[in-house]
């Protein structure tokens, strides 16, 4: 029993770094009807930032929010930039700005840091939290932070008037012109919201597996796989996705005989396609019948 | 009374096919004026040309201001409210987001709510499905919720596309009763497209026919419904 409450909440923290990835994902997705292959690349950049600001002697928390008010920065110039101009062009046309986006990040971070691992240090440090045989420290401070990421977003976009616009104007960009909204700008936003919640991702994901240039490859696939079990399109239905993505991945690792490390994300991702056969718009996906 | 908005010259495309082959409008401050004709007549492209979402030429002023060279998004902020042909209605939001959003372009906040209220006032159906999601509303509740919406705005001048489409009889003198009100009470400038001609001359003081990108007709709405050979060969009753 205890074994299963840990492995429950192990796989609640890292699923709550899968959660974010999958919310960047969804964020920008809504925005521009695309994948953003790019959003782990952008997160271990933002990572090696912040490695970068500590190294000059910032102390964590102001480097922390330092790294997102830069991640934001750059989430909003790359939408300027880069995928703006590319907004009416064809879908491969975009898939192609994403994969040069890829390798353009990876290849800078690789140039700038190199390619060996670093350590990076966790705020909460590493003893179990409270006394608890059942969760470390580090993990609690993964699913707090995550919370209260989440908490903050769902106000922004609830209860604010710019997140009030910013609905309005991925779901409906042309009556949300109509209505006075600044369409484009809105995009921008979300690009740096995404931006910044990988940001976070990155920087709670790297004490556990090291900073190194190619440190999210396999954490985007959760994220990936969390966004589309959720739903890609209900911002909510991607966070329980990757949670429930890092749930059962720990899970499979502990309960399914042979499973290990090796096999528990096939299985996982089988897992997935199996609900998809079953529900092809995710498990909280919207299928609305909307009157025309 | 001075015209709110003159359309002069204007010639719009899709591409390199040509809608309008020179439209001239006057809207007069204060009135309600139609713009009638049949299916692809141009109707909803000279409607979009005024709120600059199209390729245009010629002028079009709102209050003396040149409309052409600002953004859609930026011309709205002038008071002009436009609830497009199948409404544009934020499906997934609620219909009282959907207020707030018709007033997203004001600061100030405090007359906002009592406008919500007001408007509630004006269609009390609305306020029994303030929390609903507007996608659920019936099609005559949407439009309604499009009407209220373009009103948050406190608009100077309102653009309609077919309010009537897919509504019943009894719904549509409704509505045409609640414009009415609007215009008289508020001082809203309306420019209503329509297919049931009928009903828009009543409600207008002014007509434009329009066939395959030309004002064919133009006059104070009583006199074009009253003239025979007009209604007959343009209005089709
Ligand atoms: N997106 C478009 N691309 C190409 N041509 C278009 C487009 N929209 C409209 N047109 C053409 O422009 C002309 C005018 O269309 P418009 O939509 O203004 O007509 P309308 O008077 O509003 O008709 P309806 O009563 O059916 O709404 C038509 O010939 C139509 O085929
Ligand atoms: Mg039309």
């Amino acid at each position: 029993m205890e074994l299963l409450t840990n492995q429950i909440l192990a796989g609640i923290a890292t699923g709550s770094i899968y959660a974010c990835m999958a919310l960047s994902v969804v964020m920008i997705y809504q925005a521009i009807d695309h994948l953003n292959f790019a959003q782990g690349e952008m997160a271990t950049f933002s990572a090696f930032v912040a490695w970068q600001l500590m190294r000059w002697g910032i102390p964590y928390w102001p480097a922390f929010i330092l790294t997102v008010t830069i991640s934001f920065a750059a989430g909003v110039a790359i939408e300027r930039g880069l995928f703006r101009p590319l907004a009416n062009a064809s879908i491969l046309t975009n898939v192609a700005g994403f994969i040069a986006l890829f390798a353009i990040v990876n290849s800078v971070t690789g140039m700038t840091w190199d390619f060996t691992i670093k350590e990076f240090p966790s705020p909460f440090g590493s003893s179990q939290f409270l006394g608890s045989e059942l969760i470390n420290s580090h993990q609690a401070g993964m699913i707090g932070v995550t919370g209260l990421l989440l908490a903050f977003l769902y106000c922004f976009l609830g209860f604010t008037k710019v997140g009030l616009a910013m609905r309005a104007a991925v779901s409906t960009p042309e009556s949300a012109r109509l209505i006075g909204i600044n369409v484009g700008w809105m995009v921008a936003l979300g690009w740096g919201l995404a931006s910044s919640i990988g940001a976070v991702a990155g920087m709670l994901i790297a004490p556990v597996v090291f900073l190194e240039p190619n440190m999210m490859g396999g954490i985007l696939v959760y994220g990936f796989a969390g966004a589309v079990l959720g739903g890609l399109s209900s911002p909510a239905g991607a966070v329980l996705g990757g949670l429930l993505v890092g749930v059962f991945e720990n899970l499979i690792g502990t309960y399914v005989p042979g499973a290990g490390n090796e096999l528990k994300l096939p299985i996982a991702l089988a897992l997935i396609i199996l609900v998809l056969r079953f529900r092809p718009d995710g498990l909280f996906g919207r299928n609305v019948v909307e009157r025309v | 009374m001075s015209d709110i908005l003159e359309v002069r010259e204007l010639r719009a495309y899709y591409g390199q096919v040509q809608a309008l082959h020179g439209i001239d409008l006057s809207l007069r401050e204060g009135s309600v004026t139609t713009l009638l004709g049949a299916n692809g007549a141009g109707k909803t492209t000279t409607l979009r040309s005024i709120c600059n979402m199209i390729r245009f030429t010629g002028a079009i002023r709102f209050d003396g201001i040149e409309l052409s060279t600002r953004s859609t998004e930026k011309l709205v902020r002038l008071g002009i409210a436009h609830v497009p042909q199948g409404r544009g209605t934020f499906t997934r939001m609620t219909v009282e987001e959907n207020l707030r959003l018709g007033a997203i372009s004001r600061n100030d906040e405090r007359a906002v709510t009592g406008d919500i209220d007001r408007m509630y006032a004006h269609f009390p159906k609305l306020k029994e499905r303030r929390s609903q999601q507007a996608g659920t509303l019936s099609g005559g509740e949407q439009q309604m919720l499009a009407v209220a919406r373009a009103l948050m705005l406190r608009p100077r001048l309102m653009l309609l596309d077919e309010p009537s489409f897919g509504l019943a009889p009894l719904i549509v003198r409704d509505l045409f009763g609640i414009l009415a009100k609007i215009n008289r009470e508020d001082k809203v400038t309306i420019m209503v497209v329509e297919q049931n001609a009928e009903l828009a001359l009543e409600l207008a003081s002014d007509a434009y026919v329009i066939e395959t990108g030309r004002i064919v007709m133009s006059g104070p709405a009583a006199e074009i419904s009253n003239n025979e050979d007009i209604r007959k060969s343009y209005l089709g009753y």
